[in-house]
């Protein structure tokens, strides 16, 4: 199995495209022309890092590198430089793939760094796939360094497997950086059919949607927020997708409705993925939530169930493992993966109402209340704080923290005021963390319950 | 102060921490074009659950596009 090999119908390459904000490439021209032209030989049995900013570029490199390198890892273009070395140590790359801001960062350590063109450049007489190629993914971390995830292109694709390729008339779309777990689905069901339009770092949504709706999109994805985004926009009906599709985020009821009622005619479908889990099922009811017989009726060999009160995933589309020396294991004794999401049920149905150890998901990118905490106990005033999710209708959840304050402070009279103080511990978040890890709200509490371990208790919310 | 005007200076808030130049307030200014993003939101809606007591969103029967849909959101929490 490989990737350019599953563009071709009967020897034939795809009629679809590759389209961004400043290029489209059609899938055939591959077939004779490189971005990577000689430098592609050179990278053969070995270990790629992708560090571009470019999403067709990366989109591109993938096509040429799948079946050629032994290994690629795809670092998404938000990747701190800071974490660089660590994951070409954890990943044991030996080469670069990367652009004129990042070829540097071959200094590490690495013998090769290619640049590849933005489009493709080179003639080539061919292409040949010599090995399977592993691929890795970058996750968030407990500590804000990336968790390097190990997939091969049959553990990314094993959902797509019993499904019948679309037809060449989609255009398929998505929100996400194909170089994230849900952004790479989309790429590689639109590679397997149909073309794809590429996202662009930073872009308005209201421009997103206004370019998805000009190239014809049919099919697009996103994450519930990402959906809000485009109800509150005013410009939804500047496109007609056919298709509509959520994961990464739970699908409350809102959404669901508002975009039915904004798009009558489309299919929608909330989706269960992660990174570590796969892609696990598809809720096509328009409803929040999953039927429980799920849990009795595999799809797609995906096997369900529920332990300690989290979804519990066994598929081909688990990935095989974490890289790095100290990393955890993936999967329990039993095969399956612990997602860490919590259910509840309800009448037949199960809806999701939280995660285990407190992960907070913000329009789809993680929190670990350890790094937020981590950060806010620093403040020479704080004793000690708990960071946890306050459930939010734009986002999905927010960052909240609670303080305990250290007692000599608040009766020395040199503490300021409560509003003073809460503005230097988020200036001070502020200074270290991405705007969506700062707590939202900050509330000073007299205690916080410590369990009989020592630890914070974290109540599953 | 009115519903309108804690929303007023909540936006104008919210804007000044996430380092953002709010557009002119009015009714018709779309919220897209607020220079706010959804991070911005999240966050007035949070505060404003805090001070209002409510949540209007949770049986929002269409999402707010304008500032003036937001507000309304708030004055007429039933709908």
């Amino acid at each position: 199995m490989w990737l350019w090999g599953s563009t071709l119908r009967g020897g034939r390459p795809s009629s679809g495209s590759i389209k961004s904000t400043l290029a489209v490439v059609p899938i055939a021209e591959l077939a004779t022309r490189s971005c990577l032209g000689q430098d592609l030989e050179r990278l053969r049995g070995r270990c790629a890092v992708l560090l571009l900013a470019d999403q067709l570029t990366a989109a591109l490199a993938l096509l040429e590198l799948d079946g050629v390198a032994r290994r690629v890892v795809l670092c998404t273009p938000d990747l701190a430089e800071e974490y660089v070395p660590e994951v070409i140590r954890e990943s044991e790359a030996d080469a670069i793939v990367g652009d004129s801001h990042t070829v540097h960062l071959s200094r590490h350590g690495i013998g090769i760094a290619v640049q590849p063109t933005a489009t493709p450049s080179f003639e080539i007489s061919g292409r040949r796939q010599s090995v399977d190629t592993e691929w890795v993914l970058l996750t968030s971390g407990t500590t804000g360094a990336p968790k390097l995830v190990l997939h091969t292109l049959a553990s990314l694709t094993s959902a797509l497997a019993d499904a019948t390729p679309g037809s060449d008339t989609v255009v398929w779309s998505t929100f996400y950086d194909i170089r994230r777990y849900g952004g790479l689905q989309i790429f590689l069901r639109a590679l397997r059919a149909g073309s794809m339009v590429l996202s662009a770092q930073g872009e308005p949504v209201v421009e997103f949607i206004v370019r998805a709706g000009r190239s014809g999109v049919t099919h697009i994805s996103g994450t519930a927020s990402h959906w809000r985004g485009v109800l509150m926009s005013g410009a939804a009906l500047s496109m007609a997708p056919r298709y509509i599709r959520l994961s990464g985020e739970i699908a409350d009821q809102g959404v669901l409705d508002g975009l039915h009622a904004a798009f009558p005619t489309a299919e929608i479908e909330h989706a269960f993925a992660s990174t570590e889990a796969g892609v696990a099922f598809e809720v096509a009811d328009r409803k929040a939530g999953f039927p429980a017989e799920f849990l009795d009726a595999p799809v797609h060999h995906v096997d369900l169930k529920i332990e300690d009160g989290t979804l519990r995933i066994r598929s081909p589309g688990n990935a095989l493992r974490y890289l790095g020396a100290s990393a955890p294991a993936i999967r329990g004794p039993d095969g399956f993966v612990d997602t860490g999401d919590r259910l509840e049920l309800n009448e037949g149905r199960y809806t999701f109402v939280g995660r285990s150890g407190g992960v907070i998901n913000v329009g789809g990118l993680k929190v670990y209340p350890e790094e937020v905490e981590t950060i806010i106990n620093t403040h020479p005033w704080v004793r000690i704080s708990r960071v946890r999710a306050r459930r939010n209708a734009i986002t999905g959840a927010v960052v909240t923290a609670e303080i305990v304050l250290k007692p000599d402070v608040q009766s020395s009279g040199q503490c300021p005021d409560q509003e003073s103080l809460r503005r230097q511990i988020i200036d001070q978040c502020r200074g270290v963390l991405p705007a969506y890890k700062v707590p939202a709200l900050i509330q000073f509490v007299e205690s916080l319950e410590i369990s009989a371990a020592g630890k914070l208790v974290r109540a599953n919310a | 102060m009115s519903v309108r005007s804690t929303i007023a200076s909540l936006f104008q808030e919210v804007a000044d921490q996430q380092h953002r130049k709010l557009a002119p307030l009015s009714d018709d200014l779309k919220l897209l074009q607020s220079g706010l993003d959804s991070l911005s939101f999240a966050l007035i809606v949070a505060r404003l659950e805090d001070s209002l007591g409510f949540d209007p969103f949770d049986a929002v029967e269409r999402f707010p596009v304008t500032f003036g849909d937001f507000v309304k959101l708030y004055e007429a929490p039933s709908g």
